[in-house]
């Protein structure tokens, strides 16, 4: 019995203006490339701060510990060394940092600034020096003395949920920080009646972000003016300073944070907000000298936030043809010794369906304390992990059958006539689970083809006999994108005759100088070099959220279009009374606002400037004329957008070596509307380089009493340009009617079923020893390890 | 060169010849270069994304030669030639790696890329490069996270094909 696509009424696009198409879609160059490549960035470090104090961490070397006592007088007595500041010492800003996402179920144990009692993972700061010198400060971290009393630590999920563990906080009732349930239909009934059902347990572990420019902070307090200045290399200025005025008591408006305009890579852990962030400020108000803290990578190993392993365990009940009938997957979640978000494994939960019709579906979380650093986003946030459990299990459906995964697949995806379709539970927006549009079966068949399937499929058989192991791997997705509550930017016609557009968001690398210059140049029918664009500043712009979930284009963008299009009515209305005219026939030209249909006619904007904005000293505005030509846009969605995409691959394995090779990758691409087509195969290719680190090398280790065993680029790999593959890339655009761009996100489909897809090609060439491959990275020990003793049968 | 004894730290007198200019500065002897060159000489376009010489952001050409400053000592460059990020355009005139990296989209956040820039500028010395196989090895010395390299693939062919004028193979 299959279930009808609940259909909606059909959902309008909010209201606006048309306008023209000439800047979106075009692959204009970017503009700040020119300070990066010649040395000019201006990252947080970059910046000329003089008689700036350095700020270095004492982190705990106990996974889990009390704290009896600190000695900080050997390091004060350093020549150089001007302060320690211990939890002790932080009192007054001593409060618990609530979660980011939450859950009215949560288990929440505070996360304070700085250790006070007890420190939860290594790495954990328990002290800080301020110093001349980010050396000498360095050097009196080797004087504090520290009395531990350290405690058993939780080092895994299993180990937090094992009969008689101890726990990761003491004082919690138990290592679960909360257990969620998604349900639809009547999955326990479906999958008593079911022809048939598959298990499995797979373990997804994903690493840190590893953002080359690691974490960084900056503050100056103005004791003149009682106004705080915080340069803070984040994705979420707004969310930074509204975490820092609750801390602080301090209204909003004294706190002015900025992301300086190069921020060297985010990838979601810069979107979180660290006891740091709060430390340093608070520090530099006290010293009354500005500081700052320059994260080092050794740090930002231990103790910036990272994903780490889930644990799913997972069946699926399907009929003769491979129909899916029912889903359950039941999932460990690594939360860390701290909730600083859930987002990660919420998203995990409802994305496991995936772009398949499933009438009945069971999907429950186990969020679970361990000692280890926090875990949230990490570019993929929890969706890598869904889709890697039902890709998995959507070939062992096709294994089972003697079906072709792909046939397979085909035959339960959602059809592009069923939009809006509701899978049936709720996404992590708050808002029933709700594909707003996408090509499916365009995608699947396109990847199908340009990996020339058949073709290898050949292959793969006659190589077979040559004793050579070569395998195929389909991976496809949805990925919820664009979400609220909302984000904002400002249009104004400055006095220079320029138009300034202000973003709120702040970006790391995604081309916001240009892209929101070429939104605005379209919507206001200007030459774009005659606006600019300024971002990530919470003293420009009051309110934002943040560049995260690959959400900005489908809200900013929005934002930027309808602040413009309300900016262009103004400077024609004023123009028109200038004139003496009628409003409704302008145009610009140029630097002029003139008649369409006589460009003689017209005046400069500059000029335009001169009556609305600056005005004649004590002089009447003339009658009409909108004062101030500034506007505002906020835009809310309605819900979240989703963009879709499919991987294949074809690898081939040693099996002597467990190495793998790619032989060839291709990627079908769905973001909607797409803005500036070279920067959008941009972070695609980049987010597949991500994906292919998850897919094959990137794993961190810890011992069993919670120790970090990678700690350098030595123990863990990034993928350079030898491990990251070519990949052919097509795109399709299925517009979303959320927004009146028709946009949705680009920065997370490169990566999130790349694991799914090698794993699924590893275990394809590893079909003639009936192995299984269960965990991801699949990495050449697990090779080895899953045909150990194991001879193969080729038919 | 004469140690300068004061408040416990060994000091030095340090020159170096940076972009073609003579820059001096007195240098704590465990100053690493890369911090001699961004905080002493003001020439922030190095970055420091490690400081243990894998991921290449600190690349600069020390008498010709790439080198991780991060790893190096600046009394260890004194009276040596450095080149850095900041002398490979000409005023506000990008070179032609630069002008291809721009071109095709080889940058994104801007972390890592001087350091790429000079290890590219370095390989491109020694000869051609003119396939994509061995352009992925000139680049595989440092790590990029926004990128997926693509771009600079292309970057390094077309302006090893500028440079030395022969057709990168396809």
């Amino acid at each position: 019995m299959s279930r009808r696509a609940e259909r909606d009424t059909a959902l309008l696009p909010p209201a606006a203006a048309p306008f023209t198409k000439n800047m979106i879609g075009a692959a204009i160059a970017r503009r700040e490339d020119h300070r990066l490549l010649t040395g000019h960035g201006k990252f947080l470090d970059d910046l000329d701060m003089p008689d700036t104090l350095e700020a270095a961490f004492l982190r705990s070397d106990f996974a889990h510990a009390r704290i009896l006592g600190i000695d900080t007088s050997a390091a004060l007595d350093l020549p150089g060394v001007i302060a320690v500041f211990t939890g002790e010492d932080l009192r007054p800003i001593m409060k618990p940092m609530p979660a980011k996402v939450a859950h009215p179920d949560l288990q929440e144990m505070p996360r304070l600034p700085m250790a006070l009692d007890a420190v939860h993972y290594v790495g954990e700061p328990v002290a800080v020096v301020i110093a001349t010198s980010r050396y000498i400060a360095e050097d009196a971290l080797e004087l504090i003395d520290v009395d531990y009393q350290e405690l058993p630590a939780i080092s895994s999920t299993a180990a937090a949920l094992a009969q008689g563990s101890p726990l990761a906080h003491e004082g919690a009732r138990d290592n679960i920080a909360v257990h969620a349930v998604q349900r639809a239909g009547d999955p326990d009934a479906a999958f008593a009646a079911a022809p048939h059902v598959l298990s499995e347990t797979f373990r997804v572990t994903r690493g840190g972000g590893h953002s080359m420019e690691c974490r960084a902070v900056a503050a100056r307090f103005e004791t003149a003016t009682g106004q705080l200045v915080v340069w803070d290399s984040t994705q979420a200025p707004h969310y930074a300073r509204n975490a820092l005025a609750n801390l602080y008591d301090m209204p909003e408006d004294d706190i002015r944070l900025i992301a300086p305009a190069d921020v060297g890579g985010g990838f979601g852990p810069k979107a979180q907000f660290y006891g740091e962030e709060a430390v340093v400020p608070w520090v530099a108000m006290q010293l009354r000298k500005p500081v700052k803290w320059i994260e080092d990578r050794r740090e930002n190993f231990i103790a910036t936030m990272m994903e780490r392993t889930q644990t799913h365990r997972i069946k699926v009940a399907f009929d003769d043809d491979g129909i899916l009938i029912a889903l359950q997957d039941v999932f460990e979640h690594d939360q860390g010794a701290y909730v600083a978000g859930l987002q990660v494994p919420m998203i995990t939960l409802s994305t496991v369906p995936g772009p398949y019709k499933i009438p009945n579906i069971h999907t429950e979380l186990y969020s679970c304390y361990t000692n280890i650093v926090p875990t949230s986003s990490v570019r993929g946030a929890g969706r890598p992990q869904a889709v890697a459990a039902m890709e998995r299990m959507m070939d062992r459906i096709a294994e089972y059958l003697g079906i072709d995964p792909g046939e397979v697949r085909r035959r339960n995806l959602i059809q592009p006539d069923e939009f809006p379709y509701r899978v049936g539970i709720m996404f992590r927006d708050g808002s029933p689970l709700t594909y707003d549009s996408g090509n499916y079966p365009e995608l699947l068949s396109g990847v199908i083809e340009r990996i020339d399937y058949d073709g290898w499929r050949r292959r793969q058989a006659e190589l077979r006999k040559e004793g050579r192991l070569i395998g195929i791997g389909i991976a496809c997705y949805v990925e919820g994108c664009g979400l609220g509550p909302y984000e904002g930017a400002k249009a104004r016609l400055t006095n220079s005759g320029d138009v300034l557009v202000t973003l709120a968001a702040a970006p790391q690398g995604q081309g916001y100088e240009t892209v929101y210059a070429q939104i605005a140049s379209d919507a206001m029918g200007l030459d774009m070099r005659y606006i600019g664009v300024t971002t990530g500043d919470t003293g420009r712009i009051p309110f934002g959220q943040g560049t995260f979930a690959s959400r900005i284009t489908a809200t900013a963008g929005p934002a930027v279009l309808q602040a413009c299009q309300a900016l262009r009515a103004r400077i024609f209305t004023t123009a028109a009374i200038m004139l003496k005219l009628e409003a409704d026939n302008f145009v610009f030209r140029g630097d002029r606002v003139c008649l369409a249909e006589d460009e003689s006619i017209g005046v400069t904007l500059r000029e335009v400037t001169q009556v609305a904005n600056v005005g004649k000293h004590g002089i009447t505005l003339l009658r009409g004329v909108p004062a101030g030509l500034e506007t505002q846009a906020y835009f809310a969605p309605e819900r979240a957008a989703y963009a879709s995409g499919a991987h294949a691959a074809v690898i081939e394995v040693d099996p002597e070596t467990g190495r793998i090779t790619v032989l060839k990758y291709v990627i079908g691409h769905d973001c909607g509307t797409v803005i500036n087509p070279m920067l959008v195969d941009g972070q695609v290719l980049g987010g597949f380089a991500a994906g292919i680190g998850n897919a094959m090398y990137e794993e961190q280790f810890y011992d069993s009493s919670a120790q970090p065993q990678t700690t350098s680029y030595l123990d863990f790999s990034l993928p350079s340009a030898i491990e990251v593959p070519p990949v052919t890339l097509f795109h399709i655009q299925s517009p979303s009617p959320l927004n009146p761009l028709g946009a949705k996100g680009a920065g997370e489909g490169g990566t999130i079923p790349a694991p799914a897809a090698i794993a699924n090609a590893a275990e394809d060439a590893l079909r003639p020893f009936s192995a299984r491959i269960n965990e991801m990275p699949v990495t050449p020990p697990r090779i080895v390890a899953a045909i150990a003793g194991r001879t193969p049968v080729v038919h | 060169m004469h140690p300068d004894v004061r408040d416990g730290t060994d000091k030095q007198v340090l020159r170096v010849i940076v972009n073609g200019e003579e820059r001096r500065g007195v240098v704590d002897v465990r100053t690493t270069l890369a911090d001699f060159l961004r905080h002493d000489l003001s020439l922030t376009g190095t970055h420091l994304g490690c400081e243990h010489g894998v991921c290449g952001a600190c690349t600069v050409l020390l008498d010709g030669t790439a080198v991780r400053a991060c790893l190096m000592l600046a009394v260890q460059a004194d009276g040596c030639q450095i080149e850095t990020v900041e002398g490979l355009g000409d005023g506000d005139e990008l070179n032609p790696l630069q002008a291809a990296f721009h071109r095709n989209h080889a940058l994104q956040c801007g972390f890592c890329t001087a350091g790429f820039l000079m290890s590219i500028t370095g390989a491109l010395r020694d000869g051609p490069v003119e396939t994509e196989q061995e352009a992925r090895e000139v680049l595989s010395g440092n790590i990029c996270r926004c990128t997926g390299y693509a771009g600079m693939i292309r970057a390094v062919l077309e302006t090893s094909e500028q440079v030395y004028g022969t057709q990168a193979a396809s």
